[in-house]
């Protein structure tokens, strides 16, 4: 990034935590830029999990900060990191299986509103328009008035892509973004995802175990390895970096430098 | 007050410890393998009791005082063990795989049985056992006399802790249990018998039980209501020491027991003029060690959070409000019980019945609110029915306030009991919620039973009449009516709210809830508070209807009673627990007051729609109507 770089909307610094004696973290710090798409990867005990749960505010950590926009945000509760603008979606989707795909869009958007204590008006006819819109946009409108429960998974993925983007959040973190997906399914939902934060300057950060997506999509990728952040930069540079093969040793070295 | 009267109250604590430690040890076990709460198992204390002190007069003229006594216990014990293998194998072995709450209803059902079969065993009547040989002295301690056999109780319960942890830790049986509680799917993957483990767990921990019952025998009379006090007693230890935890149960009980024991020997304190009796705060005081802990530590001493568990059965089909046909209907039921008093010339009884079903329509409808949206199986809704029969009565007689007003002071007064409870409950799910529920309504139970000055203890409060014009069978049926209505529509306009939408939200996904910024546990509290509330006027409408309101109404039975009626209309719909409400209503009313056993036979019903609708009665149905197209 060049020197009049936008001010990033994610800045990690020095984060660590420890598990008994493990470092499960290491002092890792990195920024994403709005428009960004930034994978986080790393072998199995990377320290992948923890620095997204800290992130989300389901871990805390014993040392480093998280800020959104310059504000510290570290162990807040998951929930009012949600109301500050960050959107989330699950390793395995998760969405409301007792409600239809736009009850569950409008819930999501009732509760970025603050609506959520109304006790007599229905929700029926709150945020229609607009829960309908986000359906349009993942390509999920014509599952509307579908229980959740009885849909297919990759469309259980795309319907908790419209609820993560439910607050218009600046920030987006996808838990793999395309986990339990066939191989035409992950590209057609990374290169939404990649639509979406166009068009809206939205930041993602995302851990992904697929490399093909990793490498075709990612603006820029962090490695980490046994809890130290081991490289940052483009696709290519990561790529070549003989510090991420080193990491990746054995089966797996060779399926890195794969491009697709 | 001395410092000795407190030190012998505190090794008095001792020996009740123990008896507390026993049960909630079994009780731990048996959830830490087979992830049932088992809420038949104060009737495995009591049944320990009641056998004991019938097998030690049997083998004491065959043996001797001594060997009977002794015999008895252990032979109690080794009974209820037996008895507890026959229950894992007969009905527990077929709930496995079934959702909480079936679990929770099915051993609630054993435990209805177990209680009418010792009524038909061993009669009504308190039974007393001997005394025990050698240890029927005392000893003087600090200028007062300590019986002998309370300070052997004090010894018994290190000495079981000691037992179980050698167990545990020291032999394969013991590995086994440890590796279970960590892990089920690895001990079946490791080939092991996972039923001969379950069988032998569940006969472990129910004879534990039943020895702690066995041994209260020089203490204190079997009698048929220790099941249940016993059980909201275990269920407090549980939760303050931490599900799981045998250490846990030994120090929350000793706590327990320990707090009890100080406000018995604190006795009257003065204060600022007033005067307390402190020994009546030990109901109280169970309620204080378990705020106080979940406040520091929300899994108790020991526990350690609870795993999310994955929800089993069906999902619910969203839920659809009333199209025009529907309302029709909604509106000609409404007409038809409007019309009901028209008819009360030719048959008087019916807006008496139909007062009791409006009545029971309203409590099923408030416990539906937070069991079929919120997820959460509350076993102790009869407390804040009480809360609101107590505080209606109450206010109507002792303050002499007009109906109307008794009526709100009666809503008040649940309402605050759900605040006050549910700030705790809303904090815990499934099985854990199910128990602090039924401790909480336990605690609320013995308040009535107790608080003589105010609720005047066992007899209850009298000549609870209404004011003209409710003061006819017709007035206040209409008001009931009124009332009721008003409620349902409440409960209806709130669960397809944004409110309403939150709780269902919370309950598919507490996690996916959290990450779009809603506050589960703030939507819970405030379910919790409403369904309180409305329940609250179910309760202040009965005093009103009964003119009177005893403890025995507001019992663990009318908790159960509230849960069969949802069960029974169905979970997952709107208008099922107001037909669960009115067909448990004429049921009762039609078969079960012709019995003493009427109990018994309820526990019979539920163990019927559990095994044959494991899945539950909604899908059971769908499955049927399914399988029939």
């Amino acid at each position: 990034m060049s020197g009049n770089a936008p001010a990033p909307v994610l800045e990690v610094s020095a984060l660590t935590k420890h598990y008994g004696g493990v470092r499960a973290l290491d002092g890792v710090s990195f920024a994403i830029a709005p428009g960004e798409l930034l994978a986080l990867i790393g072998p199995n005990g990377a320290g992948k999990s923890s620095c997204f749960n800290i992130i989300n505010g389901q871990l805390r950590p014993d040392a480093g900060e998280v800020r959104l926009h310059g504000r510290a945000i570290t162990g807040l509760a998951p929930r009012r990191i949600a109301r500050l603008g960050v959107g989330r979606t699950f390793q395995v989707a998760t969405v409301f299986g007792s409600m239809t795909a736009l009850e569950n869009v409008q819930m999501a958007l009732i509760a970025a509103q603050g609506r959520v204590f109304r006790l007599w008006a229905p929700a029926r006819r709150m945020a229609r328009e607009a829960a309908l819109a986000l359906l349009e946009q993942t390509g999920t409108a014509a599952l509307a008035e579908r229980p959740a429960a009885a849909l297919a998974y990759g469309d259980v993925k795309r319907l908790e892509l419209a609820m993560a983007l439910a607050g218009d959040p600046s920030l987006l973190l996808m838990d793999e973004p395309t986990a339990g997906m066939s191989a035409e399914e992950r590209q057609a939902m990374i290169a939404l995802v990649r639509r979406l934060t166009r068009s809206r300057g939205l930041a993602v950060l995302f851990t992904e175990h697929a490399m093909d997506v990793v490498f075709g999509h990612a603006d820029r990728v962090v490695v980490l390895a046994r809890g130290r952040l081991i490289a940052n930069g483009s696709v290519e540079a990561v790529q070549g970096d003989p510090a991420v093969r080193e990491a990746y040793l054995g089966g797996v070295s060779a399926s890195i430098s794969e491009t697709p | 007050m001395s410092f000795e009267a407190l030190l012998f109250q505190a090794v008095n604590g001792f020996a009740s410890a123990s008896g507390l430690f026993l049960v909630a040890a079994g009780l731990s076990i048996i959830f830490g393998v087979t992830r049932i709460v088992n809420m038949a198992h104060g009737s495995f204390y009591m049944l320990g009791l009641y056998l004991a002190v019938t097998l030690a007069p049997l083998l004491g003229e065959a043996f001797g005082g001594a060997l009977g006594f002794w015999g008895g216990i252990l032979g109690a014990a080794l009974v209820t063990a037996a008895l507890g293998a026959l229950v894992e194998v007969v009905l527990l072995r077929r709930i496995y795989a079934a959702p909480e709450l079936y679990q929770l209803l099915a051993t609630f059902a054993l435990l209805l049985i177990i209680n009418d079969a010792a009524l038909a065993f061993w009669g009504p009547e308190d039974i007393l056992g001997p005394r025990a040989p050698g240890l029927s002295g005392s000893v003087e301690f600090l200028g007062r006399r300590l019986p002998d056999y309370d300070i052997f109780l004090a010894l018994i319960g290190p000495v079981v802790l000691v037992a179980l942890h050698m167990l545990l830790t020291r032999t394969r049986f013991g590995r086994l249990i440890r590796a279970a509680t960590q892990d089920r799917e690895m001990v079946a993957a490791l080939g092991i018998n996972e039923a001969v483990l379950f069988t032998a767990v569940f006969a472990l921990g129910t004879g534990i039980a039943g020895f702690g019952g066995a041994l209260q025998m020089a203490r204190e009379p079997a009698n048929l209501a220790l099941d249940l006090s016993v059980l909201g007693d275990a269920f407090v230890v549980v939760v303050v020491g931490g599900m799981g935890s045998i250490r846990g149960a030994y120090l929350a009980a000793l706590l327990v027991a320990e707090v009890k024991a100080l406000c018995t020997a604190l006795g009257l304190v003065e204060l600022g003029g007033f005067t307390f009796n402190m020994s009546r705060l030990t109901l109280v005081a169970e309620f204080l060690v378990m705020a106080v802990v979940l406040v520091i530590r929300p899994h108790g001493l020991f526990g350690r959070p609870q795993p999310a568990q994955a929800r089993r059965g069906e999902a619910e089909a969203p839920l659809v409000p009333l199209g025009r046909t529907g309302r029709l209907i909604a509106l000609a039921v409404l007409v038809c019980f409007a019309a009901i008093p028209l008819f009360s010339a030719v048959a008087s009884y019916a807006p008496v019945l139909a007062l009791d079903m409006v009545i029971a329509a309203l409590f099923a409808a408030s416990l539906h609110l937070l069991m079929g949206p919120g997820g959460l199986a509350s076993f102790g809704h009869a407390a804040y029915f009480g809360l609101g029969a107590y505080g209606t009565a109450y206010a109507a007689t002792v303050l002499g306030l007009p109906t109307p007003l008794a009526f709100g002071v009666g809503m008040a007064t649940a309402a605050a009991g759900a605040v006050l409870f549910g700030w705790f409950c809303v904090r815990l799910e499934g099985v854990y919620f199910a128990m602090l529920t039924l401790a909480f309504a336990q605690i609320v139970w013995s308040i009535a039973h107790q608080w003589e000055e105010v609720t005047g203890g066992s007899n209850g409060l009298f000549g609870v009449w209404p004011d003209p014009p409710f003061d006819s069978a017709s007035g206040l049926y209409l008001a009931a009516l009124g009332v009721t209505v008003l409620g349902l529509v409440l409960i209806r306009r709130l669960v397809f709210a944004p409110f309403g939408l939150a709780l269902r939200a919370g309950r598919d996904s507490r996690l996916r809830a959290e990450a779009l910024g809603i506050a589960v546990d703030r939507v819970r509290w405030l379910a919790f508070a409403i369904a309180g509330t409305l329940c609250g006027a179910a309760g202040g409408l009965f005093a009103f209807a009964k003119g009177s309101i005893s403890p025995e109404a507001i019992s663990v039975g009318r908790s159960i009673d509230g849960l069969v009626m949802v069960l029974l209309g169905g979970v997952h719909s709107l208008m099922g627990p107001l037909l669960g409400a009115g067909g448990l209503t004429l049921l009762q009313d039609m078969v079960m007051r012709e019995s003493p056993y009427w109990r018994g036979l309820l526990g019979l019903i539920i163990l019927l729609i559990v095994l044959i609708f494991p899945s539950g009665l909604a899908a059971g149905l769908r499955r049927k109507r399914g399988s029939a197209a």
